[in-house]
């Protein structure tokens, strides 16, 4: 089963790839990381998308909650929540009506155009991954140069809010 | 599935006070830090990136001794045998590069078995680091998964409270190594030394207590079980807990069985206790698992060489499994009853509970029953011979001539299982061993260290003829600083754990165990200004380990035993462990 695990780490030096090495050292895969500041800058956020069966996700909880820098681990998908991943594309558009096919895409999956040449756009699209992955496939017949993605990042619904980094800071 | 986690900042921030003090150097922050924690022995060797240290520690040296040691390990091994025998946190101090690397085997001994330690390591100035220096490695890198945290201290100011910090980590919750790296110029630059006094942090460890809804499902499950057993294991040591454990067992009268890491947190004497348990675990305490039909796990992680295989471990017991460490609670055997708490906490409140039931006398008496059964079934025993001196008899023969009294440091091999079979322990910290790294070369460092920390107590390390020699050079540092170490070596003349799993595995294939080629034990002894000893037939054995051990100063005691002789009972790696292969 597919996870998202949402950890508040110290933004300091190594702190990131002991975690890293926590994942890899067990065995745990990585699907995507995603790391930046939380409203209180000592403190980052990583939202890391792994897999496993519900005793590993536990394990996962767990053993990052043993790191000393770490302050809290969620696993996001257990409670209701909301993710979104962002991929910026870049491809080929050398016929007019190819620039027509992508407009339309782009107005069906209310993506943007961010960039544009004469032979090429660069698309940014933000959505679930599965939206992502299926106007990425959309694109796939017209010649697609490069995609980067930024992978997933989270944050739980307002309804589950108890204990959740936005009651924390407030708490605070 | 417990999904979420959140923890209670252990940080207390108090104001800075207002006044003046002297700059004094990163070196000399360090010294004062080890000393406001108590530190007044550690164990290294000096290279470039701690010559500004070294140099402090010489002007302090009447307030901390520093052990020379031959060889890093052996610094980081000793500083755990100090630890381990006392429960304070050891220190040792290495230089950069190989220093570093050559103490990463302790390190990592001391990870596995959630043992205190400090270790710090010098590094190349800030401004070389990943410039490939001279003696540079990422010793941060290196010791990541084998820490329980470290630091690369990038600023002198914030040095004082790294170290403060650190030796609370290092004892909080389940204990670990922490590692401290500092860049020879953090060193020497100037900075202020606050004290304990004007600390800015304040870090207060708390034992972790039990839920009360926890205690009362834990009492009602034994209470109402017909074959429980308590199955104790280090947790109970490195949480001081055996006079609970004591408690609570009594009260209820059940048998108990101490892993290899419990051995002393429950007298092995004692009527209740079974022994220990696992690959080389009693017939009584392995069966008494097997058939059980409640579990108290306490301080224990469901190891592979307690379980053999998993599923078929204790099948029909449920588990209340209570350990201060959540991530082991689940990990390999999920619990009916999971109680994430400090060992003494946990048993005290089950104590405390216990002591309010009328239990009656012969509640469990059919189970007593038939583990008495098994008991004299299959004891614990061995066949003595007249022309060779058998290893346990070595052991049985130790026991015997220190009174069951002396710290028993053990090295890794087959020796170690006879020890911990035919040493029966009386108290906690008397029994130290390598269990989760199972390192060879632990034994004789380690035993130093023990020696330092209890130098009113005789302590023995007992260690094979293999792992003897991947760490003697520490009978130097024993010699120079006169710590009366004794060391026993069950000389089998093979690297005997390898050959008996040759010779029962893989058809007596001897393939590069062979030992038969050593130096002369007594001799080297000898050439390093120790005392050296021989027994080679069964008459003399006790009277040599008489005068070994009497003998004011280093003494090495080679005792050559029977050469095949093999560890029974054996669960094969990965073998259900009630099928033990008896002999
Ligand atoms: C550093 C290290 N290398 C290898 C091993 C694998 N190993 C486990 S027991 C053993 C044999 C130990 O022989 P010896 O020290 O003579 O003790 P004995 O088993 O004969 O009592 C070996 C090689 C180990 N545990 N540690």
């Amino acid at each position: 089963m597919r996870h998202t695990i949402s950890i508040i780490v110290a933004n300091e030096a190594g702190e990131l790839s002991r975690i890293v090495g926590l994942f890899s050292a067990r065995g745990y895969n990585i699907e995507t990381i995603s790391v930046g500041k939380t409203l209180d800058p000592r403190w980052s956020k990583a939202t890391i998308v792994t897999s496993g069966d519900d005793t590993t996700i536990e394990q996962i909880v767990k053993q990052c909650s043993r790191l000393a820098r770490v302050k809290e681990v969620k696993a996001v998908t257990t409670l209701p929540h909301i993710e979104r991943e962002m991929a910026l594309i870049d491809v080929s558009v050398t016929r007019g009506d190819e620039r027509q096919e992508v407009m339309s895409l782009v107005n069906i999956f209310r993506a943007k155009v961010v960039d544009i040449s004469h032979d090429k756009m660069i698309l940014e699209m933000s959505g679930t991954q599965d939206k992502v992955e299926t106007f990425i496939d959309m694109l796939k017949p017209l010649a697609i140069n490069e995609v980067t993605r930024s992978g997933t990042v989270a944050i739980t619904r307002l309804s589950a809010l108890e204990g959740s980094e936005y009651a924390l800071q407030r708490a605070a | 599935m417990e999904t979420a986690t959140q923890k209670n900042p252990t940080v207390v921030t108090i104001p800075v006070s207002v006044h003046e003090t002297e700059k004094v150097r990163g070196a000399e922050v360090l010294i004062k830090g080890l000393i406001a924690n108590g530190v007044d022995t550690i164990f290294g060797l000096p290279g470039g990136a701690v010559l500004h240290i070294y140099d402090e520690l010489w002007r302090y040296r009447e307030q901390v001794t520093h052990y020379l040691v031959r060889h890093e390990q052996g610094a980081v091994h000793a500083a755990e045998g100090y630890a381990r025998a006392t429960g304070k946190v050891g220190v040792a101090l290495v230089t950069s590069g190989p220093g570093a690397t050559n103490a990463v085997t302790g390190i990592a001994t001391a990870y596995m078995d959630s043992i205190p330690l400090v270790v710090i390591t010098g590094q190349v100035p800030s401004g070389m680091i990943g410039t490939d220096a001279f003696q540079e490695v990422d010793t941060f890198g290196i010791t990541l998964p084998v820490v329980k945290h470290s630091y690369l201290v990038r600023n002198v100011h914030e040095l004082e409270d790294i170290v403060n910090e650190a030796f609370y980590l290092a004892k909080e919750g389940k204990p670990g190594p922490v590692v401290i790296d500092i860049p020879k110029d953090v060193t020497a630059q100037l900075t202020e030394y606050r004290g304990p006094q004007n600390a800015t942090l304040v870090f207060e460890a708390e034992r972790p207590k039990p839920s009360v809804k926890s205690v009362e499902l834990a009492v009602e499950k034994i209470l109402a079980a017909r074959r429980p057993v308590f199955y104790v294991g280090g947790g109970v040591v490195s949480a001081d807990a055996a006079d609970e454990l004591a408690r609570v067992v009594e009260i209820l009268d059940v048998p108990v069985t101490p892993t290899l890491m419990g051995l002393g947190g429950f007298p092995t004497a004692h009527p209740q206790c079974l022994g220990m348990l696992g690959m080389h675990g009693t017939y009584a305490a392995n069966l008494a698992v097997a058939e059980s039909d409640l579990l108290v796990a306490v301080g224990v992680r469901f190891d592979d060489r307690v379980t053999g295989k998993l599923n078929t471990f204790a099948p029909n017991a449920e588990v209340i499994h209570i350990d201060i460490d959540a991530s082991n609670i689940g990990k390999l055997r999920k619990p009916q009853i999971p109680v994430v708490a400090d060992a003494k906490e946990a048993l005290a409140a089950l104590a405390d509970r216990f002591a309010q039931e009328s239990l009656g006398k012969d509640r469990l008496a059919d189970w007593w029953e038939q583990i008495n059964e098994w008991r004299s079934e299959v004891p614990l025993s061995c066949e003595y011979s007249e022309t060779e001196i058998k290893p346990q008899q070595l052991i049985e023969t130790l026991h015997k001539v220190t009174d069951g009294d002396a710290v028993v440091v053990t090295d890794v091999g087959q020796h170690q299982m006879w020890a911990a079979q035919f040493y029966p322990c009386k108290r906690s910290r008397q029994f130290l061993t390598s269990g989760g790294l199972g390192t060879m070369g632990f034994g004789l460092p380690a035993a130093m260290g023990a020696q330092l920390a209890c130098p009113d107590t005789t302590v023995v390390a007992v260690v094979g003829d293999g792992g003897f020699q991947m760490t003697n050079q520490e009978i130097i540092t024993a010699v120079q600083y006169n710590i009366p170490l004794k060391v026993v070596i069950m000389n089998n003349g093979y690297l005997g754990m390898v050959r008996q799993w040759q010779e029962m595995f893989y058809d007596r294939a001897y393939s590069e165990v062979d030992l038969s080629v050593s130096p002369d034990f007594v001799k080297l002894a000898e050439a390093y200004g120790a005392k050296g000893l021989r027994a080679t037939t069964p008459e003399e054995l006790e009277d040599v380990l008489r005068q070994g051990l009497e003998y004011d100063g280093v003494a090495i005691i080679d005792v050559v035993v029977s050469k095949e002789e093999n560890v029974f009972p054996i669960v094969p790696a990965g073998g259900e462990s009630r099928n033990m292969i008896l002999k």
